[in-house]
């Protein structure tokens, strides 16, 4: 029968020899194989008692830092939340007081400092943003929640601990021509 | 009249315009900057040099050029005359030095100041300054000082430039603020922390170019660029109550005067309006502020496209209970 498009190809399926029929050698050499690969590295880790070393560039869990005498860096200028392409970032600043200068380091702080975890793409913009030292990415994961509202992360999860601090040291790497502006 | 030719654009204005009048006649693409000069007050220009520019041809009956850049707020115009600002390398070397030493004493506390977004020096320093000071010693520092209830002096951003002094000697009567000391140790005072308790002193915070004078009113509650400008007027019977309006949700953070292109003022407001007017319903909302689309506060800002004029025709069609017409050309 002619066809339309005159392609049409015919399949045959060609007999199997007595060899084939038997089945055996065909199991045999799939058997070599798993065996093969049993003496071989293993793709897989036991996680989570084993974790794997993360990428140098790798962007998570933001950490708002704390300069060497433990005083908020952060001083609430905004250039994070106009550079976030996801407008994760909401900020009210305050004025400080008359003896909290061993709290915060400028004028003016972060009264409360808030990242929507689900608007956030961790494309490190706001760290780049920043003039004061005082977002970075880290290497921690964010962690899994059962509700939104539990996403919005507050001051208390971000602001690094004063006796447990956070390093930040491989983002602060940065290329050759990176010249940073001294006051 | 007199015919200036000013980055190769040739305007005619009237006699004894200043260059830089006649430039701002051109538009501010070709306007010089300026940090002291304030066309709606007496007597300002000439500290700052900002705005000096290349005088090539002096006139037409004397075409030799002057032999040094001229500050264009004092010198006025001659027939003839050729003057080059932009296209001029010297003068954008000249202004990056005059930058330099503008930011001598100046601190880098953008971060904190009320200003950044929509001060002057801040978009001088963009434009022509350097990205490393060379200054090695100590800057002059003061303490923040209350001008009043509702100011906030920080003598450290000042510049210098005289702009409030003047604003006070011309728009109120009795002058309580002005310069005390000389040279490196000159200071806005106002003689004794003297409150002004006059309804036009809180337009010194519209003049002033940095943020050394600012609205306490407005001090920290938000960055101008997470605000929303609208203008707005009300009846007042102090002054003509057109205004700028400063606002995030319903509420108004703060209220200024509106402001013209080159950043002066169009018309001052009294106290009551900026200081005290803090209410939504106290204003009538004229429209959305004009912002240039390049500034910060203009980020972020969406700008919500207008149906066609059809569609809204077909609605009320519809609302009337009419036959809608075809669609010929949806354009």
């Amino acid at each position: 029968m002619l066809t339309l498009s005159n392609r049409k190809k015919v399949m045959e399926q060609e007999k199997l020899s007595f060899s084939e029929k038997l089945y055996l050698p065909v199991i045999a050499k799939g058997l070599l194989i798993t065996i093969k690969h049993l003496f071989k590295r293993k793709a897989t880790i036991k996680y989570p008692e084993q974790t794997r070393e993360f990428a140098k560039v790798y962007r998570g869990h933001h950490v708002l830092k704390r300069d060497e005498q433990g005083r908020e860096n952060c001083t609430a200028c905004g250039l994070c939340a106009v550079a976030c392409p996801a407008e994760a970032i909401t900020i009210v600043a305050a004025e400080r007081k008359p003896g909290e200068e061993h709290l915060y380091r400028e004028e003016k702080y972060a009264a409360s400092y808030d990242i929507n975890m689900l608007r956030c793409i961790f494309c490190g913009l706001c760290e780049e943003a920043c003039p004061k030292d005082a977002i970075y990415l880290t290497d921690r994961i964010v962690e899994t929640e059962y509700e939104r509202e539990d996403f919005i992360y507050g001051k208390d999860k971000l602001v690094e601990k004063i006796d447990q601090r956070i390093d930040v040291s491989k983002r602060k790497i940065k290329s050759e021509f990176y010249q940073p502006i001294k006051n | 009249m007199a015919k200036v030719t000013i980055d190769d654009i040739t305007i005619e204005v009237p006699d004894g315009t200043t260059i830089l009048e006649a430039a701002r006649m051109i538009g501010p693409h070709v306007a010089p900057p300026t940090m002291c000069y304030y066309s709606k007050l007496k007597g300002t220009g000439g500290y700052c040099r900002t705005c000096i520019v290349k005088v090539e041809q002096g006139s037409e009956k004397d075409p030799r050029p002057m032999p040094k850049p001229v500050a264009s707020c004092r010198t006025t115009v001659m027939d003839g005359m050729v003057v080059r600002n932009n296209t001029s390398p010297e003068i954008q070397e000249a202004r990056a030095g005059i930058t330099e030493l503008l930011l001598i004493n100046h601190p880098l506390d953008c971060p904190v100041c009320d200003q950044a977004g929509e001060c002057h020096l801040q978009d001088l320093a963009f434009d022509h300054g350097k990205v490393k000071t060379r200054y090695e010693f100590e800057r002059r520092t003061f303490t923040p000082q209350d001008i009043g209830d509702n100011v906030k002096l920080h003598m450290n951003r000042c510049i210098l430039c005289y702009r409030c002094v003047k604003t006070c000697d011309q728009i109120t009567d009795g002058r309580v603020h002005g310069v005390i000391n000389r040279g490196d140790h000159a200071e806005i005072s106002t003689y004794i922390s003297n409150a002004i308790d006059n309804d036009f002193s809180g337009n010194i915070i519209d003049v002033c170019p940095v943020g050394a004078l600012t609205d306490k009113t407005f001090r920290f509650k938000s960055r101008v660029w997470f605000t929303n400008p609208q203008e707005a007027h009300r009846d007042c019977d102090k002054c003509c109550g057109k205004v700028t309006l400063w606002t995030k949700g319903t509420d108004v953070l703060r209220v200024t005067a509106r402001k013209d292109a080159f950043g002066e003022v169009e018309a001052f407001i009294c106290n009551t309006c900026r200081f005290e007017k803090k209410q939504l319903s106290d204003w009538t909302i004229d429209g959305p502020r004009k912002v240039d689309h390049k500034s910060v506060i203009s980020a972020n800002h969406y700008q919500v496209k207008e149906a066609p004029k059809y569609l809204y025709d077909r609605v009320k069609l519809l609302n009337q209970g009419l036959d809608l017409p075809e669609v010929k050309d949806n354009k």
